[in-house]
């Protein structure tokens, strides 16, 4: 009677250790780029696992769940997408760990005077 | 006890949110806050889920539908304006 | 659980406002402007008032950041046609 409560509850728990390892990824890695992948993959993962298991926990809730699930599953990769193409091109640097950067030879990073008029624009007002 | 595990989840999910607005006062660029504002946003879309189910009512859950379409939306004009194309 | 979300809820809310006033970049000032109303959101939520916090979330979420930064896009522009 109760089994299904306790799984759902898990799964549950699991997709919240996700969102917290996102947010803990988004205090902790060294570039924006490092910081949007586990700020928007780990927490995909993590919220249609939350989503998922509230489902499984309140069976009647179930459909506003799969709708919410395939909506988070659609938006969150295409504004990752966008952040990462907006901060290469305000010219945010890479780590220096960094191995490549693809989208350089295509749209080279601004110089850094460009760099320094678009991301601290207001301080001299 | 499944009610235990859900309510230790949502304290999970209240550290995230703490950690993700550390990083949304302190990060240096506005592409970091960006970054910052959409984890808040998919974390606090599952609060609000968490919720709705501690409170019992169906509702809340179209709170959720309308707050992840509209922040969605927004993220999506910071980054085109960030990008200079907005 | 509820009564410590409250009240976390409402420190990050104060956190973000407080960066929101002292940022020295616009778009990270509007960007916190909008954690504001994410959470104030949340908050009524809390509270059982879902139509605000539905209103919440379309207006201060979703419409005002993007009035905003349309509105500092227009101003800028001027701000350079004039010198």
């Amino acid at each position: 009677m109760e089994g299904y409560r306790v799984a759902g509850s898990l799964i549950a728990l699991t997709g919240s250790l996700f969102l917290f390892l996102g947010a803990l990824g988004v205090w902790r890695m060294p570039d924006v780029y490092n910081r949007m992948q586990t700020g928007t993959k780990s927490t995909t993962l993590g919220s249609i696992l939350t989503l998922f298991g509230l489902g499984v926990y309140q069976p009647e809730w179930m459909g506003q769940m799969l709708i919410l699930m395939l909506f988070i599953a659609v938006t969150n990769p295409i504004s990752s997408h966008a952040l990462a193409r907006a901060a290469h091109h305000t010219g945010v640097p890479l780590t220096q760990k960094s191995v490549m950067d693809e989208l350089e030879e295509d749209v080279p990073l601004p110089t850094e005077r460009v760099l320094e008029e678009t991301l601290s624009e207001g301080e001299e007002q | 006890m499944a009610d235990l595990i859900i309510h230790i989840a949502a304290g999970v999910a209240l550290l995230g949110v703490i950690l993700a607005s550390a990083r949304l006062v302190v990060g240096p660029t506005a592409p970091d806050r960006t970054v910052a504002l959409d984890t808040l946003t998919v974390i606090s879309i599952s609060l609000i889920v968490m919720i709705a189910l501690f409170q019992g009512r169906v509702i809340y859950l179209d709170v959720a539908l309308v707050y992840g379409i509209l922040s969605f939306l927004g993220v999506i004009a910071i980054a085109r304006y960030l990008e200079g194309g907005l | 659980m509820e009564t410590i979300m409250i009240i976390l809820l409402a420190l990050v809310m104060l956190a973000a406002a407080l960066a929101t006033i002292h940022m020295k970049n616009m778009i990270s000032a509007i960007l916190a402007a909008g954690v504001v109303s994410l959470f104030a959101s949340v908050l009524y939520l809390l509270m059982a008032a879902p139509d605000v916090a539905m209103t919440e979330a379309a207006i201060g979420a979703g419409l005002s950041t993007v009035i905003f930064l349309l509105a500092f896009k227009k101003t800028r522009d001027e701000e350079v046609e004039n010198g």
